[in-house]
């Protein structure tokens, strides 16, 4: 408990985490704001609510990363690991609070964006949250974004250096997932199952045929089911938050 | 105390500390000496268990750093003022600090207040001077009131007055019987700081005694003669089996003899002496003679 208030001093007494947050948050429901104001022609999907949440989650990793990178950056790692020197602690403690974090900032993205579409879209009839479904595509975004949080944690332990992490992040959700499909043949197959590819499905697969005509909404790939996608999500994000504490117990602080 | 047995940091060919050994003893300041890039840094983040060594151990009271329960308690450390995050406030930077090893909130306020920096503990370190910012470092060693302490350069870069400052603090806190150990490549700086010197080069031990002990041992010790007779006091005493050296000035260098000797064979042969005075060879002597060949980056030889 002691540590997590550490990890929470840390996180709050910088200013990038509160910027990143609020850039989140405007971002999704912004955007989304603008969305729902220009929606005509048919009443709209909950789905449409969402659509932006990958903005905000981009925003969000970059946060995560940048609390282990900024340590770095500025050697209070190494006060930190004198202050701990079983190394795991402080950084478990560090992925809990961040995690949590990027969690809540997911369910207010998503609620947020869901709200401001209920007060400015013409027509609110299909936006009532009433399935199992329809839930998954709101308070995903919450689980979605705490995944990338760890996903993005692992990746600034083990780089070590704020460019180089968002650079990866940033890359490989933006471009290369994108780009993989292009290739001949395999591309397509590579890219169903890309973690940021398949995790879409998480938020935008299989909605309530009522809301949506069949094959109407965002496309998603992959051949797992939307829960499927995000334990695919969540266990890459695992595996390489575990590595980057297998090395950081290792490598010379 | 901190011992340190047959420690040795390798980084692929590169040997950076080299099967050293040493006991750093409580109530004193010790001077933990070397040329730059000697391996002194390395050495010190291998007692805080941020370098794990290649092979041989450091313990502190006997217990490898990464065992200490709440280390702080035990060591405190400044090894680079600059480790703080730039925006956060030097308060909060000791805040968590604290935290971290369950030290209560006020002993923020109270080390806050034993560097000076209370009235500028809400701004941001970024903004700091680097003499706020060696107070700081200072601050967080001092947070958990530990036995032991490290510092590492602690003077550099600092004026005058901070200088005196820091050494002044650094003999009150061995005063009260704690164990500082203080590294530098400024031979003035500890020859006026530590009672006590490991000196290093290459990774390796060269020595560890007092201060004094290392200076008088590591110094030739000569008395310079100045007489009308030079010729014939300088055979008198190559006769007794001193070392006589002129030099340019034909005044004579002996070595072996202390001025009193000099004094009584001149006075037995009848020689007059214009002067007689011992030289005492200097603490920046007795380090180049010792670690000359172990300089790591040699200045390159300049055209002649």
């Amino acid at each position: 408990m002691t540590l997590l208030a550490v990890e929470r001093i840390k996180l709050f007494t910088t200013r990038s985490p509160w910027w990143c947050m609020v850039l989140a948050l405007g971002l999704t429901i912004g955007i989304t704001a603008i969305i729902a104001a220009n929606w005509s022609d048919s009443p709209m999907p909950v789905l449409g609510a969402v659509f932006t949440h990958t903005f905000g989650l981009y925003v969000i990793m970059v946060m995560a990363a940048l609390a282990v990178t900024t340590e770095y950056r500025f050697g209070t790692i190494k006060s930190t690991f004198q202050a701990v020197p079983d190394r795991i602690s402080p950084m478990v403690a560090k992925a809990v609070v961040v995690t949590v974090l990027a969690g809540l900032v997911g369910l207010a993205s998503a609620f947020g964006s869901w709200g401001i579409s209920m007060l400015l879209a013409d027509d609110t009839s299909q936006l009532a949250l009433n399935s199992g479904n329809d839930w998954r595509h709101v308070a995903g975004v919450g689980l979605v974004y705490a995944a990338g949080a760890v996903l993005a944690l692992g990746i600034g332990a083990l780089v070590r250096q704020t460019a180089g992490a968002v650079s990866i992040i940033l890359v490989f959700a933006l471009v290369l997932e994108s780009v993989v499909g292009f290739i001949p043949n395999i591309g397509d197959d590579i890219q169903k199952w890309m973690p940021f590819t398949v995790v879409t499905k998480f938020i935008f697969g299989d909605p309530d045929p009522s809301a949506i005509p069949d094959g109407a909404g965002p496309p998603t790939v992959g051949e797992l089911s939307p829960w499927g996608s995000f334990a695919y999500f969540a266990g890459i994000a695992l595996a390489i938050y575990i590595i980057s504490l297998v090395v950081v117990k290792r490598r010379d602080a | 105390m901190i011992e340190a047995i047959g420690l040795t940091k390798r980084y692929g060919n590169t040997v950076a500390v080299d099967n050293l050994s040493f006991t750093i003893a409580p109530g004193r300041v010790t001077g933990f000496l070397g040329p730059n890039g000697a391996g002194k840094s390395t050495t010190m983040r291998m007692i805080l268990g941020l370098d794990r060594p290649t092979s041989g151990k450091v313990l502190i009271d006997g217990t490898p750093y990464a065992q200490l329960d709440r280390p702080l308690r035990t060591v405190g450390a400044l090894l680079d003022a600059k480790w703080v995050h730039p925006n956060r406030s030097a308060k909060a930077h000791l805040q968590w600090l604290a935290k971290s090893n369950g030290l209560p909130a006020r002993r923020v306020d109270e080390v806050l207040d034993l560097v000076g920096l209370s009235k500028v503990a809400k701004r941001r370190a970024g903004g700091f001077s680097l003499g706020m910012s060696q107070r700081l470092g200072i601050a967080g060693a001092l947070l958990g009131d530990p036995k032991v302490l490290l510092f590492d350069e602690p003077v550099n870069g600092l004026d005058p007055e901070g200088i005196l400052w820091i050494r002044q603090f650094m003999q009150g806190l061995a005063a009260d019987g704690r164990t500082v150990l203080v590294s530098s490549h400024l031979l003035s700086e500890m020859a006026v700081t530590a009672t006590d010197l490991v000196v290093i080069g290459r990774g390796k031990l060269i020595s560890q005694s007092s201060t004094t002990e290392f200076v008088e041992r590591s110094t030739e010790n000569t008395v310079r003669v100045r007489s009308p007779h030079a010729d014939k006091l300088g055979a008198l005493l190559v006769d007794k089996g001193f070392t006589v050296r002129e030099d340019t000035d034909s005044s004579l260098s002996v070595s072996g003899a202390s001025s009193d000797q000099i004094g009584d064979i001149a006075a037995a042969s009848g020689v007059v002496l214009h002067e007689l005075s011992p030289q005492r060879g200097s603490l920046e002597e007795a380090f180049m003679q010792l670690t000359g060949d172990s300089v790591e980056y040699h200045a390159a030889e300049t055209g002649k």
